[in-house]
């Protein structure tokens, strides 16, 4: 039986200077590197297959299985691309990890990266975490310095170079094509598939686009091995994974477990609700996950349990409401930054974002009309689903399934504000400290 | 592709290129990479779609064109509505369309209602309305009332994005068909997408407007009222409109156009659809340039000179009159004809010079031209027919192009079109020998030969790897190049590749084919060739025709300025196109008598003594040959008009108050003459072989005509002539530091001086200066490219 | 209550034209250029390039974007394409210090919107706009990946966790000041424009300042720690192969 928490990739968060390559080394760090760079490409693209580790950025594709489909007889180059984007809604795992432990990251590009034979690799890194690029920045010109990176690496012929990447302000650049058009300099609008990256990526060249999380977690599974790491988790979910709780419970914050701790155990570890308050709902993994409520608190938090409760294990992101939350308000601040965020490529995202906002103002609002409930599930089904990627679903799902779990509370927007029935203060941090 | 019942599907097996998909019930086979939503259009069904368009990259942006996917060929079916537009047909794929499937009828109907809600549904006072893909889907395709009750986003309504184009970003569906045009097609990215969300919007840079040839197709593909042009804004419903197919007079190319009439005016012509030529693009100035004869220059009644004036006269009086000047003249007429013919009409010109007045000498070549090119041409181009010809779609398939002196983009801009397609979808690798990459040549990625005017031929014989697979494309503007034409013909001859001349204008291959040369008859015949002669004699129930060969223009002018030739007919020329204008107006002013078939005021009418108003081309039908020796019908669109009478009306006119007869009077009979003569079946000439000049020492001139400038054809369409590419001379940094160029300089050549801002040109060859060769900017400087011309500084507060 | 819904756009869809001053220089332009070198295509350096651009003229100034459309060999238009479409490029001269208060679900809920009027009442600014003297401007942010320290609010794209009002007042009366302020989870702030060029590429060196995370962070690892819960040994056999033994 494996622990409650399994700290792999958190492991030396807590050390001093934990970002230093000399940190790293000393606590084993690059010895992954030495062992890959023995192995045939293939043979660690095999063990990543093999290990089953799933892409932590939210879809779960087989890690290994999306390197595998990198044709090898492209005559064009090929790129790694990691996805340091983070911008989901209620995620906040690779942001620490990059601030913490930037050297795992790197040297899971230079492993991962090996394993496609890939010698350009880009960290595109959301830009509005700046002491996190400045990090990333020195992670990577320390493992420069140290031969890890540039030409011939370790005198094993291979050659690679990472280039940081700083975005400039879009969660679509999230979404792996949009992320290739933004690094190519572009408006970070998705692209057609297909073709797909792996065969015509970033320059139309081949491309693997990974999570930090994913591409972090390789060191270690080169260095303990594809068992080990399916010792965690269950056979459709292996591993370890990073679970962020956030909201109104005491304490909210990383914990780093195998896949399939559950909703109860994860508040449990962080003592619970805020005081006098019972949980009303979450949302499993960032904000395009449709939301739960305490009847899922025992649902294993893997792929095959979240979707077997209507949602989706997303980035594992619990943002956790309590009972003084107006659900009514929640949807829309969610619906609001879909709108936001919505590229404008594609009409029902772009119109429909439009139309929702304003027709969820009027929920809020208590103005709504009679009727209106149902209309606005009809327009989430003439946007879900019809739109060009996943963004417009994320921005339906929140609704759906919160008119599902509160069709009533929703109701009451026809007379009745949503201030009144949920005071607002009452569900900021400052005020109830007031209250106490 | 067959559209058959299933039948003929099951018992004949489908060509291996060809996949078998079911829609809606029906069975149809398609080539293999068909996206869904053409396949549909061939079992007859539309589905709505705005962003999708067959000439452009799929986008899948607009999401109009949803359909059910029960099995995508696997046995798998989608579990969603999937667009149509940018997804491929797959074998056993069923496909329902809103015509059987409620989801797909759904989610089109709500797609629509989406598309509505940040629409000004301003279709009273929109241009579109009437012919608007948004209004008409949304009635077939969409909810008759919209649920939506809250704010539409609104912007300050239209501003510029170029002097011809106005953007109103609240009508705009957010297609990208524009700005997908204009990167993908013609390669000038100056519109984007800007912003993002509900605030993206069609945008351009202030101090950089929309900067293309071929703007207008933004405003034509636009499926709803956003882009409008400042020509046709307001002027008129488009229910209003009859329109009329017609072949562009602008250039070689052949476009077809659709020219929309109200009231007896043409109120805006629109690219037509032919796959073969023009695809369904055209460039501004045939979309705009159709206002050059509203002005009150226009020739209306017969002009008579009496006692030193031109005066209007009756048409018997002027008849009289020009017979009389024409009888005394006897066989010493020089005819020239222009560009602005008809076949029919060059024809008519062809045989009322041998039939009618006795002479070889007629030229339509009303620009800088040489014997060598009379040869190139006869040897060369006479006689050919579009099978046997380089066509469009051979440009498309050619592994190489070499453009030798010819500036695609500016000389024949459906060609660059078609170069640009097949570059960017086939690989095609272009070569230009010019003096610098122009931006036309860097739009087609061109591999530059930098070659001073004077060296093509030896950089023409320098490129070693010319095959069959290699289409060589000379312009008009090599007859200026002593030895360039023979070269041309030499290399393609022993390479094996193939050869087409591209000149500028309308007329001008099929007056090479209704024998407007002094040297060549109709179809291809050698003047010189007895035989040749006596076919077209005989045709033309003559006797003999006159044995020597004629004059040719410049030539003519010549003569007449020496009193060797007593009288000229001309047409439409316009001597500020000539490579000696003032030779030309002396020509013109020397000759004892001269009848002028003209349009509009003129030079040339200035100077006559008889002045024929002929009819606008939108007042007579014929053909035109484009470069492909493709025929191009011309049709009759504005019958209510000044005059009635066209060139072939005023010549067999002439024809028969001489005493002769033309033979025909209307362009039918005309055709069928002409036809019937058919194509010469004896020996060409062999091809010239001059040649080549040695280069001229010093500083000397390069250039070409651009598509937009002075020219009478954009006369009066004020925002068309405001999108010319401003003039420059470019030099290269080596030349201008020679010569201690800065910002402007003079240049200088036969006793004419005009003033140009200087652009320094990367790449550019030294010793070299490119102007534009444009008429009108100006008193315009007498050089053809190779011309010595001296060029100086002029400081800024000067130059100002 | 979000209330800042807007639907009339009269300023949108470029950079302000009315402002045409520009501080980039020859060293600015070697310095784009530079960046441009640094991709296996230069376009892809187009991003950092309009972040470099900040960093000298405090927006994406018109000559900016110039500049870098004549280094990359694309259109103007193309660059304003991509400077509207990311929210990080200022058209208007932002603060010394750029201060942003998450307004997402969560933040908001858990006081972020108080905390954003509040910070307007204490800047007397609105959203979106800049002091008169020119030391802070402010803006709403949607999420910033910070949410287990909600509510959260960025300075310079550095982080102020865990924020309540007396917190926010003191930062922002530091910020108005002048005085040194630092990051809880980051380096002693310099200034927005500072802050653009390390985003552009060029270090500043402050990459050891700060700790190695923040509490939340290690929140699940102090707990293991204290339960000796632990990743498996490295010879660990999978779980599924091992039914018996998970239990």
């Amino acid at each position: 039986m494996t622990d409650m928490l399994t700290p792999v990739l958190s492991s030396q968060w807590g050390q001093d200077k934990s970002w230093k390559l000399a940190r790293y080394e000393a606590t084993g760090g690059y010895r992954a590197l030495r062992t890959a760079l023995d192995m045939q490409p293939a043979d660690v693209v095999g063990l990543v297959k093999n290990a089953n580790l799933r892409g932590r950025g939210g879809a779960g594709f087989p890690t290994g299985m999306k390197w595998s489909f990198v044709p090898q007889d492209n005559p064009n180059p090929k790129y790694l691309v990691v996805n340091a984007d983070e911008s989901e809604p209620g995620t906040c795992k690779d942001i620490p990890l990059m601030m913490a432990t930037p050297h795992t990251l790197v040297e899971g590009v230079i492993i991962s990266a090996y394993a496609i034979n890939a010698h350009t690799a880009f960290i595109y890194c959301r830009g509005e975490v700046l002491h996190v690029i400045r990090r990333l920045q020195q992670a990577v010109r320390e493992a420069y310095a140290a031969g890890y990176l540039g030409r011939n690496i370790l005198g094993t012929g291979y050659d690679l170079d990472i280039i940081v990447h700083a975005g400039a302000g879009a969660y679509i650049c999230g979404e792996e094509t949009a992320l290739l058009d933004s690094l190519e300099g572009r408006r970070g609008q998705p692209r057609l598939r297909p073709p797909f990256p792996a065969v015509a990526g970033l320059y139309a060249s081949p491309t693997v686009i990974n999570n930090v999380e994913s591409i972090a977690s390789v060191p270690s599974i080169v260095a303990n091995g594809a068992d080990w790491f399916k010792s965690m988790g269950s056979e459709k979910s292996s591993g370890f994974t990073i679970y962020s709780l956030s909201g109104h419970v005491k304490r909210p914050g990383q914990f780093e477990a195998p896949m399939g701790i559950t909703m109860r155990q994860l508040l449990e570890l962080s003592g619970g609700m805020r005081d006098g308050h019972t949980l009303k709902f979450f949302t499993p993994g960032g904000s395009s996950t449709p939301i739960l409520t305490d009847e899922h608190l025992d649902t294993p938090l893997d792929y095959e349990g979240m979707a077997g409760a209507g949602s989706m294990l997303g980035t594992k992101a619990l943002q956790v409401f309590d009972d003084t939350t107006s659900v009514v308000r929640t949807t829309l601040r969610f619906v609001e930054f879909y709108k936001h965020e919505s590229c404008g490529k594609c009409t029902p995202c772009r119109e429909g974002s439009w139309w929702l906002v304003q027709l969820l103002m009027k929920f809020e609002a208590g103005t709504a009309e009679e009727g209106d409930v149902d209309k606005l599930l009809d327009i989430c089904d003439n946007i879900g689903g019809r739109s060009f990627c996943a963004l417009a679903d994320g921005a339906v799902a929140c609704v759906t399934s919160a008119v599902r779990h509160f069709r009533s509370e929703f109701e009451q927007g026809y007379h009745t504000p949503a201030r009144e029935l949920f005071p607002y203060e009452k569900s900021a941090l400052f005020a109830a400290e007031g209250d106490r | 592709m067959s559209v058959e019942a299933k039948t003929t599907a099951a018992e004949v097996a489908p060509k291996p290129d060809l996949v078998t998909l079911t829609i809606d019930g029906t069975q149809v086979s398609v080539p293999k990479g068909t996206l869904i939503i053409r396949a549909a259009e061939m079992v007859g069904t539309a589905i709505p779609r705005f962003c999708d368009h067959p000439l452009l990259d799929p986008v899948g942006a607009c999401r109009q064109c949803m359909v059910e996917i029960p099995d995508a060929g696997n046995g798998r079916g989608f579990p969603k509505p999937q667009a149509s537009c940018t997804m491929p047909v797959a074998e056993g794929m069923k496909v329902n369309t809103q015509l059987t499937s409620p989801v797909a009828e759904k989610a089109q109907r709500g797609m629509i209602e989406l598309l509505l809600v940040n629409h000004p549904l301003d279709c009273p006072i929109c241009d579109k309305g009437g012919e608007c893909p948004l209004q008409n889907q949304a009635l077939t395709n969409g909810p008759g009332e919209s649920r939506f009750t809250e704010l539409k986003r609104t912007f300050p309504k239209p501003v510029s994005i170029s002097a011809q184009i106005l953007l109103d970003r609240e009508r705009c569906v957010l297609c990208a068909r524009c700005t997908r045009f204009s990167e993908q097609i013609s390669g000038d990215p100056f519109i984007a997408l800007v912003e993002r969300g509900a605030l993206q919007q069609v945008g351009s840079y202030e101090q950089d407007p929309y900067d293309s040839y071929f703007s207008g197709n933004v405003v034509q593909i636009c499926p709803v009222g956003a882009l409008t042009s400042a020509a046709y804004r307001f002027q008129s419903r488009p229910f209003d409109l009859v329109s009329t197919t017609v072949t562009c007079e602008h250039c070689a190319a052949g476009c077809e156009l659709r020219t929309d009439h109200r009231h007896h005016q043409v109120k805006r012509r629109l690219a037509g659809d032919n796959p073969s030529v023009n695809e369904e693009w055209s460039c501004d100035k045939g979309r705009f340039g159709f206002m050059y004869g509203r002005g009150d220059d226009r020739v209306t009644r017969p002009l008579v000179r009496r006692d030193g004036v031109l005066e209007p006269a009756s048409w018997p009086e002027a008849i009289d009159a020009a017979v009389q000047g024409l009888k005394a003249a006897g066989s010493s007429v020089g005819v020239q004809t222009g560009g602005r013919l008809t076949v029919e009409g060059s024809y008519g010109y062809a045989k009322f010079a041998r039939a009618v007045l006795g002479t070889n000498s007629v030229d339509f070549r009303s620009r800088p031209a040489s014997a060598e090119e009379a040869g190139f041409l006869a040897s060369t181009v006479a006689g050919a027919t579009l099978g046997g010809s380089v066509t469009y779609a051979d440009l498309e398939s050619a592994g190489r192009v070499v453009l030798v002196a010819f500036e695609p983009e500016d000389e024949s801009p459906i060609v660059f079109l078609r170069l640009r397609k097949a570059v960017r979808k086939k690989g095609l690798k272009v070569t230009t020998l010019a003096p610098f990459a122009s931006r036309g040549s860097e739009k087609l990625s061109a591999e530059l030969v930098a070659t001073a005017p004077g060296g093509e031929a030896a950089a023409l014989d320098g490129l070693t790897d010319l095959d069959s697979g290699t289409v060589i494309l000379v312009g008009e503007r090599a007859a200026t190049t002593p030895g360039l034409l023979s070269a041309v013909a030499a290399k393609a001859a022993a390479t094996g590749a193939r050869l087409a001349w591209i000149p500028r204008r309308a007329g001008d291959v099929g007056a090479v084919e209704a024998g407007c040369l002094p040297g060549l008859l109709p179809g291809g015949r050698p003047v010189a060739d007895a035989a040749a002669r006596v076919d077209v004699a005989s045709h033309w129930g003559l006797d003999s025709l006159p044995a020597d060969e004629g004059l040719s223009a410049d030539e003519q002018f010549a003569a007449a300025a020496r009193g060797d030739l007593k009288a000229l007919v001309v047409a439409g020329v316009d001597p500020s196109d000539l490579a000696d204008p003032a030779a030309a107006l002396e020509g013109l002013e020397q000759a004892e008598f001269v009848v002028s078939i003209e349009q509009r005021t003129s030079l040339v009418t200035e100077r006559a003594d008889v002045v024929f108003p002929a009819a606008l081309l939108e007042e007579q039908s014929g053909h035109f040959l484009n470069w492909e020796h493709r025929e191009g019908r011309v049709r009759i669109v504005n019958r209510n008009v000044p005059s009635p009478m066209t060139d072939l009306r005023i010549l067999a006119a002439l024809a028969d108050a001489m005493g002769a007869d033309l033979g025909f009077r209307s362009p039918k009979q005309a055709y069928a003459d002409y036809t019937e003569l058919g194509a010469w079946d004896g020996a060409r000439p062999a091809a010239p072989a001059v040649a080549a000049a040695p280069a001229a020492s010093g500083l000397v001139a390069a250039g070409w005509r651009e598509l937009l400038d002075a020219s009478q054809g954009n006369d009066h369409e004020l925002a068309l002539r405001a999108t010319a590419r401003p003039a420059v001379a470019r030099v290269s940094a080596a030349t201008a530091e020679r010569l201690g160029l800065a910002e402007v300089a003079a240049v200088e050549a036969g006793g004419v001086t005009t003033v140009l801002p200087v652009e320094v040109t990367p790449d550019m060859v030294d010793g070299v200066v490119w102007l534009p060769l444009n008429p009108g900017v100006g008193e315009r400087l007498p050089v053809v490219p190779g011309s010595a011309v001296t060029v100086s500084a002029v400081s800024v507060d000067e130059g100002a | 209550m979000s209330g800042h819904f807007t639907s009339h756009f009269p300023e949108s869809g470029s950079v302000d034209q009315s402002d045409q001053s520009t501080s980039i220089d020859e060293t600015t332009v070697a310095e784009l250029r530079e960046l441009a070198g640094r991709y296996p295509q230069p376009r892809s350096a187009l991003l950092p390039m309009l972040h470099l651009v900040q960093s000298v003229d405090g927006r994406v100034s018109p000559r900016g974007i110039e500049v870098c459309a004549d280094i990359l060999g694309i259109t103007t238009a193309q660059v304003s394409g991509v400077a509207t479409f990311y929210t990080m490029y200022k058209r208007r001269p932002a603060g010394k210090h750029h201060v942003g208060v998450c307004t997402t679900a969560l933040c908001a809920v858990m006081g972020g919107d108080a905390l954003l009027e509040r910070a307007k009442k204490r800047l007397g600014i609105d959203e979106n706009q800049t002091t008169p003297d020119g030391q802070v401007s402010l803006e709403r942010l949607e999420c910033n990946a910070a949410c287990d320290f909600a509510p959260v609010m960025m300075v310079n794209w550095e982080f102020f966790d865990n924020m309540d009002p007396a917190k926010t007042d003191e930062l922002l009366d530091s910020l108005m000041a002048d005085e040194e302020v630092v990051s809880p989870r980051g380096a002693a702030l310099t200034s927005w424009k500072e802050a653009e060029r390390v985003l552009a590429g060029f270090p500043d060196g402050r990459a050891d300042e700060g700790p190695s995370a923040g509490d939340a962070s290690l929140l699940g690892l102090g707990i293991a720690a204290d339960n000796n819960w632990s990743a498996p040994e490295a010879d660990a056999k999978p779980a599924a192969e091992t039914p018996e033994a998970a239990k």
